[in-house]
This record gives C-alpha cells, structure tokens and sequence, in this order.
C-alpha cells in the first residue's frame, strides 16, 4: 500500500472562470480530493464540467480562486507530468497516421529527451501499459481501424504510461459495449487501489453508485460533493438537473406479489438510477453492492 | 537522342535551377505533412498570396525578399487570428478577406514600381534566373526548416494530434503554433521562388496528400511527402528545359499526376482498394 504522504492531493479552490465574452460558465466551485478515489463529476451540457476539466489542466486560467495538485499550481505540476487526460471520442482524429504504439508512446514524450527518442525503460513501460488494457496485440493498428471500446482503452494505456497520479476522463462510457465498460471500471479501481485521483466526467447517472466512491454535482458551481451515497440524493440531482431527469414513479400496483414482487426497467444505453421509497439509493444486487462498500472501506484503510 | 536527353546539364542556369527545386520541394514536402495534417491548406493558398507585398516592399526598398516576405506573412496570420478571435466571422470568410487584401495591396505596390518588380516573376516564378542573393536566402530558409522540422518532429506530430495531450506533458503549444506557423510562412517564401505564387500551395499541399494515402505511419509520411517533393521537382525543373521555362507548371503537373496515381493505386486507401474491399464485403458478408 502507498504511503500517505505519495498520495496525490487535488485542492478547487473558489475557481470562477469567465469566457473573453464575459459569460461566467462557472463561479466560485469548490472540492478536494485525496489520492485513492474514483470520483465522478455529473452535470448537464454547459454546466461547467468541462470548464472544470480544462482549468485542472491548466487550459484555462481561473479570473478569481486556484486550483493546486499537492498544493502547487497546475502549471508546475504539468512539468511533473502528473495529470493524465482521456479524451472523449469525438475530440479525437481517428485518421490520423498513427498506430496503437505511437499513441501510446506519446504518453512519454514529457519523460523524454529533447529529441523523443524513446529509451528500454519508455518502451517496457509501454509494453506493460498496452497489455494493461489487453492491446497489446494490436500495437500495430492504425487507431481508425478499432472498435469504440479498443480505442478507449489505447488512451487509457497512454494515460498509464505516462504515469499520471490524476486522471481525468471525458465521458469514458458513451460508445462502449457492456464488456468493455466492465473491463475499464476494473483497472478504474486498480488506479484507485494504486492511490490515483481520478475524475470521471459523465452524465451516465446510474453507473455512477455502482463505481464511484464519491461524486461532485455541478451547475455552474458546485452543489454538493463527498461520498456518493450521501451526495446522490433525489433533491441534489434536481438541483444538479433541474428538471431534465424524466421520473417514473413505481406504485403499489405496479410491483405486485403475484409477480415475485419484481420488475424490469428497461433504458436504451444507459443505466437508469434507482431511488428507494424514503430515498435511499438502490442497487443492481443490494447483497453484491454490501461486499464492495466493506471492500473498498479495507481498500482505503 | 541521349545527347538531347543531357543538354540541359551542360548549362549553368539550369543545373541551378535543378538543385535549388529539389531542395526547395524537399522543404515543402517535408512541411507538407503538417500542413495536410493540420487542415491547415487553405493557410498555405493564403500565406503564400499575403506575403506578395512583403516580397515588393524588399525590393522596392532594395532588402532581402525572404525577410520582407516573412514579415507580411506573419503579419497576415496575425490579422486573421485577431480577426477571428474579436468577430464572430468564420474563419475560411476570415482567410479569404485578409489574404486577398494583402495580395491587392502587393498589386497595387508591383503596379506603382514596375522596373523594380516583375509581376510576372512573383506569380510564376523565376527558378531558371534565381540571382545568387536569392539562392543563399533559399538555402538558409530550407535549412533552419529542415532542422527546425528534423529534430521536433514528434512534438509537431504530437500538436497537430493531440493538442489537449501536448498540454497537459508540459509542451507549449502556443509556441509549437507560432513554429508551424512561422515555417509555413518561410517556405511559402522560399516555393514562391520556384513555382510562383499562385502554385505555391500545391508543394505544401500535394506530396503531404499524396504520402497520406500511402501510409498509416506518420514517420513514414514524412520521408514519402519530402521525398516525393524532391523527385518531382528534380524532375520538373529538368523537364521545363523542354517546355520554354515553365518550372512551376512542369513541377506542379508532376506532383499531380503521382497524386492521381496515387489515389487510384494506393495500396490501401486508393480508390481500386475500396472497391476490392467493397466487393469482398459484398460476396462474403462477416460472421
């Protein structure tokens, strides 16, 4: 296990970031993070999440308060190369003359020379990143010629090899099939176990309890942050979605006893998330979700 | 027969003339690359057109016309960037207003100082009367590039790619921006020599195209669009001996025609390919 003090620490401090047109897409947001967490950032289109992305990465400069990774600003940290980002899909161009390898090894590049010119250690770290996420065999492939899940993870194995301690994904889920998504929350959770920050940028409401320990709702500011059973409550995602969320209100009549007082939920793509009758979060299989929460207790012990 | 084939190795002008396009077309060809990559070639078709009065200021006021030409060159990306950044005009409207201002405003100057300038010269070229100041600017502008290009290509790569990446390893791609930029700007200066304005963006344009349907791998392109520029314009420069001068057009032609056989033949992404993998699809549909 790592010691404390290798653990990374992610400060927001009142950040307000104002576009040159004056519009303020986010004020005054604040959270911290410690190092082994999955956290997720959930909020509609324009809220801010992804303001809130570019300003960790030191994209955008805050008009007014900081944003510190083990209490330096960001542009100290990016010489660390400590942040890691998995862009989303569409950001990315898939034509581009570059294979599997290249991309990978462009996780690297910080930790080279002048020239790039990559040494045994940047090669074995590669390697070990492309097997990571079961890629390996196919580091000669053009990235256009992946399937949505198989792209995802070559720039997850980038982000592994150049070794951030926090990393930031972009709606990591749309596009990828159900096995894959598996797959990707399992290494989520090795990082996790490893003592990495990682920031989850989704709007993938249901998969959220089911992976992340602790979540940050945002609408321009931020609105609640901390453990995700506490955070995820009908009132907070309101305020996060003001009313964007469609309900659907489950009645006596609906869950009968003659039918084994189950139902089905249908959703196409995503994950519906489930409210029990006085709040409390329900999940896929309460008995599997008991043996994760006491193992991720001994995890962060 | 053989002894026409040579004759225009026996004349100085024209050995010159051979030498100087190649390694102007292996600069461009090199930087090609990028420009394809990049989406950046309607940049070239502008930079090359804005940098004509920086070309008649120099030698109107009898400067070194690379750094007159490098000046407005710049000065027009910077026009268009401010002109993007504060309008809320598109950036191709962008383009097409500032370099047609700046290439007006060349015609303008060419037409008020006609002995000093020759239009006919900066549109089209004169590689088979280069002056031997011209050539030294020529050289020094395709070295600095070569080098410039030759060491930081991965971080170049790596921008064009993934700017968001190059960020956040602590790379600056704002500088990396200005570099390209500024290399775009002086080979567009050093092509005009050869091929003229007006032809100036096929060589940053056509080898980079061409070595992108041949290829997946970036590293390969790179040696396919520099050497494809190299051969084309060897050859075309040679050629023009035969078609009264014509450099720009023999070269441009030629570069052309391997594009179009490309694009046909590539191996992979030719037009013959997708149909072959069409069909094969079509008879023998996937598991």
């Amino acid at each position: 296990m790592t010691s404390q003090e290798d653990l990374p620490r992610l400060d927001v401090v009142d950040v307000s970031v104002a576009y040159p047109n004056g519009h303020l897409a986010l004020h005054d947001a604040s959270f911290q993070l410690r190092g082994g967490t999955i956290c997720a950032l959930v909020g509609v289109n324009g809220s801010g999440k992804s303001t809130l992305f570019k300003s960790i990465m030191g994209f955008v400069t805050p008009r007014a308060g900081s944003v510190k990774i083990n209490g330096l600003p960001i542009r100290a940290v990016l010489k660390q190369h400590l942040v890691a980002y998995v862009p989303q899909a569409e950001e990315v161009d898939w034509q581009f003359p570059v294979s599997v390898w290249d991309v990978t090894m462009m996780g690297r590049y910080g930790a080279m020379n002048f020239l790039r010119i990559p040494r045994a250690g940047d090669k074995a770290k590669v390697e070990e990143s492309l097997r990571r996420v079961a890629m390996w065999e196919f580091k000669d492939r053009q990235i256009g010629e992946l399937s949505g899940g198989q792209k995802k993870r070559v720039f997850l194995a980038r982000a592994l090899a150049q070794g951030g301690r926090v990393i930031l994904l972009d709606e990591p889920f749309t596009g990828v099939d159900v096995n894959t998504e598996e797959a990707i929350i399992q290494l989520l959770r090795e990082l996790r176990a490893a003592g990495c920050i990682i920031l989850v940028s989704t709007h993938n409401l249901g998969s959220v309890p089911e992976f992340c320990d602790q979540a940050v709702l945002i609408n321009r500011t931020v609105l609640a942050y901390g453990a995700t059973s506490e955070v995820f409550t009908e009132q907070n995602l309101a305020a996060t979605f003001g009313g964007v969320l469609r309900q659907f209100q489950f009645e006596q009549s609906t869950i009968q006893e003659h039918d084994g007082r189950t139902i089905r939920v249908l959703s196409d793509d995503e994950r519906p998330l489930v409210f029990g009758k006085d709040g409390h979060l329900e999940y896929k299989d309460r008995k599997e979700h008991a043996a994760l929460l006491k193992e991720r207790s001994e995890e962060h012990d | 027969m053989i002894e026409i084939l040579l004759t225009p190795f026996h004349y100085d002008y024209m050995l010159r003339a051979i030498w100087v396009s190649a390694l102007i077309g292996g600069t461009c060809g090199f930087l090609s690359s990028f420009v394809t990559l990049k989406g950046w070639s309607l940049m070239g078709d502008a930079l090359s057109h804005a940098v004509v009065p920086g070309v008649a200021v120099a030698y109107i006021l009898g400067l070194p016309f690379a750094l007159g030409a490098f000046v407005a060159g710049l000065l027009a990306a910077g026009t268009m960037a401010f002109i993007k950044a504060r309008s809320r005009i598109r950036e191709d409207a962008t383009i097409g207003i500032v370099f047609t201002a700046y290439f007006a405003l060349g015609l303008l100057l060419i037409s008020l100082f006609p002995a000093r300038v020759d239009l006919k010269v900066i549109l089209l070229g004169n590689i088979l009367g280069i002056s031997d100041p011209d050539i030294e600017q020529v050289i020094a502008i395709s070295a600095v590039t070569l080098l410039v290009l030759g060491l930081k290509w991965k971080d170049l790569m790596l921008f064009c790619f993934d700017a968001n990446q190059a960020r956040t390893l602590g790379l600056r791609p704002a500088l990396l921006h200005i570099t390209l930029l500024a290399l775009l700007a002086a080979t567009a200066v050093a092509a005009l020599q050869a091929v003229g304005a007006c032809l100036v963006v096929a060589m940053l344009v056509t080898p980079g195209a061409t070595a992108y349907l041949l290829t997946d791998r970036f590293g390969r392109m790179l040696w396919l669009s520099s050497g494809m520029g190299v051969a084309t314009s060897l050859v075309g420069a040679y050629a023009s001996y035969y078609f009264n001068g014509a450099t720009g057009g023999c070269i441009v032609t030629l570069q052309t025609l391997v594009f179009l056989a490309a694009f046909i033949f590539a191996p992979k992404h030719g037009l013959f390919a997708s149909k072959r993998r069409a069909r094969t699809t079509e008879t023998a549909p996937a598991p």
